[in-house]
């Protein structure tokens, strides 16, 4: 079974936000890098379905040069080699990174290494646009399942499960499909060492990516601003306890 | 035409259609079209008079063979049939599973962009482009945005950043029913079986009181306490993406932006840094109570009361003391 996962380059946000100086992107000067957390997901999966299958599993991304960190992580997981779709410093919209991936996919094809299963992340974490998935899907003529929680290949079908509230919905595809996942479906593994090592000679393919009219055209980012609250300290250790049921009572959560 | 596709279940429009609506009814006021709703399957006669306090003045009812169970793309086909008949202006969305994902088919189909989590759109005065606002990073970052479509605005509407509300001159909504024309493609990918949960205690999204734990509980067994404090307040227990990460506790736990969000009376956060993955699922509750060994941790300032100490010597004594309380 071949397998390609995409994925996308994030920085690694903690507590705050801080955004450059023309309000266009979020500051990385501090920041590390990560894939979308829903795709860790994807990639362990690629990883444990190749292992009960067999086969071979590729992973692929379009952003900047420097995304070739996530795709050797990807790598170090488990994964056989990489894509590396070159867009610079642009920040390409769902339908432009989209374009790009079924050029790669269909170069793929036309070289003879078919793809059963192309595994996205529901959305990226960073613009959220919840589309590449099925654009992709749509223009190569596949199925596509999304949100996916659990997931089962058996005898060229695909069986999907997602989240509905507290209920769960069953798809059924055949193979080739697309499916985007989301996190919850497997605990990720983190790379051994001889993976660290190994991923270091892995096959790295790089093109670069073609120009495109965005129609969706960012202006400017903000961060909403929060009122900061000043937060009533209600003590300090196990001494705080008193104070703490009092609140509980106050706020009607206990009955006095 | 302004059109709004609505979830709805048992004759009732969900919360987050009703917020598009909203949305969508500020579109048609700004260009001056009628506002226009998409329902499909169920029963449209229960569902229109409710839509019509929303200014809804048509109300399309889709119907197909088998639509009982839901379909992506067959969805998508019933918006692209009033594309393509009645050409509205923008057609707009809630941002849920659903919503998002057929409207990406839609856009797919037709080869128009769609704008996911949108919190604002208006009519650009040059007549063919739209000024919006959308969210990122799950709502940490508001991004404004032009865009510019050869054909109708596909929008979403993001989740709780609206308020739904009643508006315009209440009308009596007509209901217009329609079958959709299908492909077999438009069904391959559709609900096969729904599985019912197994009913079990209190559900975290429900929960009046959730107590959180994140890397500083230090370990699967640290949660004993949490689970003993949240069965104590019949509350439920959440935690951050570091606990699912190192396999403390099950995904299903995860309040943020990767897991559950949750709006309770009380959160009461113990070991909690407050990265922004974490705090977009908690910003629904009504009072924060952060404990932390960390008192200039990102969390306290977003805290109404805070405990500056381990969670694991402040626990056990509010347990006790609570334990006492009920005993008076």
């Amino acid at each position: 079974m071949e397998i390609l996962v995409c994925i996308k380059r994030v920085p690694f946000v903690g507590g705050t936000v801080v955004l450059t100086d023309d309000h266009r992107q979020v500051d990385t000067k501090f920041l590390g890098f990560t894939m979308s957390p829903h795709e860790e997901c994807a990639v362990e999966e690629a990883v444990r379905l190749v292992e009960a299958h067999g086969g071979s599993s590729a992973v692929l991304t379009v952003g900047p040069p420097e995304a070739e960190e996530q795709l050797r992580y990807a790598m170090s997981l488990g994964l056989d080699r990489a894509v590396l779709v070159d867009s610079g410093a642009r920040e390409l919209g769902p339908r432009s990174v989209a374009a790009e991936i079924v050029g790669a996919v269909e170069a793929m094809r036309s070289s003879g290494a078919g793809v059963d299963l192309l595994l996205f992340g529901n959305e990226a974490a960073d613009t959220g646009d919840f589309q590449v998935g099925i654009l992709v899907a749509e223009a190569l003529g596949l199925p596509c399942v999304t949100g996916v929680k659990e997931l089962e290949v058996a005898g060229g079908e695909l069986r999907a499960t997602r989240e509905r509230g507290r209920a769960r919905e069953v798809f059924a595809v055949t193979l080739p499909a697309v499916c985007t996942v989301k996190e919850g479906l497997n605990l990720p593994r983190y790379p051994s060492l001889p993976g660290r090592l190994r991923a270091k000679s892995k096959p790295l393919a790089t093109s670069e990516a073609s120009e495109h009219a965005e129609q969706l055209q960012m202006q400017s980012l903000m961060v909403p601003r929060e009122e900061r609250r000043e937060a009533e300290v209600l003590g300090h250790g196990a001494d705080a306890a008193g104070r703490v049921v009092e609140v509980l009572v106050e706020l009607g959560v206990v009955k006095r | 035409m302004i059109l709004t596709l609505v979830e709805h279940e048992a004759d009732a429009a969900s919360a987050t259609s009703l917020e598009a609506l909203t949305l969508a009814r500020q579109i048609a006021v700004a260009t001056g079209e009628p506002l226009h709703a998409l329902a499909i399957a169920g029963d449209a006669g229960k569902l229109a008079p409710s839509l019509g306090d929303h200014g809804v003045e048509v109300l399309h009812a889709a119907s197909f063979a088998g639509d009982e169970a839901y379909a992506p793309r067959a969805w998508a086909r019933a918006v692209l049939a009033l594309v393509g008949a009645g050409a509205p202006k923008a057609v707009a969305a809630p941002a849920s599973d659903r919503g998002n994902e057929v409207m990406a088919y839609v856009g797919a189909i037709a080869g128009l962009p769609m704008v996911a989590n949108c919190v604002e759109v208006a009519p650009d005065a040059d007549g063919v482009s739209w000024r919006l606002r959308r969210l990122r990073w799950a709502g940490s970052i508001v991004e404004e945005a032009v865009l510019r479509s050869e054909g109708p605005g596909l929008f979403t509407v993001a989740a709780d950043s609206i308020a739904a509300e009643a508006g315009g001159a209440p009308v009596v909504t007509e209901v217009r029913a329609f079958g959709v024309a299908l492909e077999e493609r438009d069904l391959e990918v559709r609900v096969a079986e729904v599985l019912e949960p197994a009913t079990e205690g209190v559900s975290l999204t429900d929960a009046r009181v959730v107590v959180g734990g994140g890397r500083g509980v230090g370990g699967e067994e640290g949660f004993a306490v949490l689970e003993e404090l949240a069965e104590l307040l019949g509350g439920a227990v959440g935690v951050s993406r570091a606990v699912t990460s190192l396999g403390w506790r099950s995904h299903q736990d995860q309040v943020g932006q990767t897991g559950c969000r949750i709006a309770p009376e009380l959160y009461i956060a113990c070991g909690i840094s407050g990265a922004i993955q974490h705090m977009v699922g908690c910003k629904g509750a009504r009072n924060l109570l952060a404990i932390n060994t960390d008192a200039d941790a990102p969390i306290m300032s977003k805290a109404d009361y805070a405990v500056i100490g381990d969670l694991h010597a402040v626990l056990p004594a509010v347990v006790a003391e609570l334990r006492k309380e009920r005993a008076r």
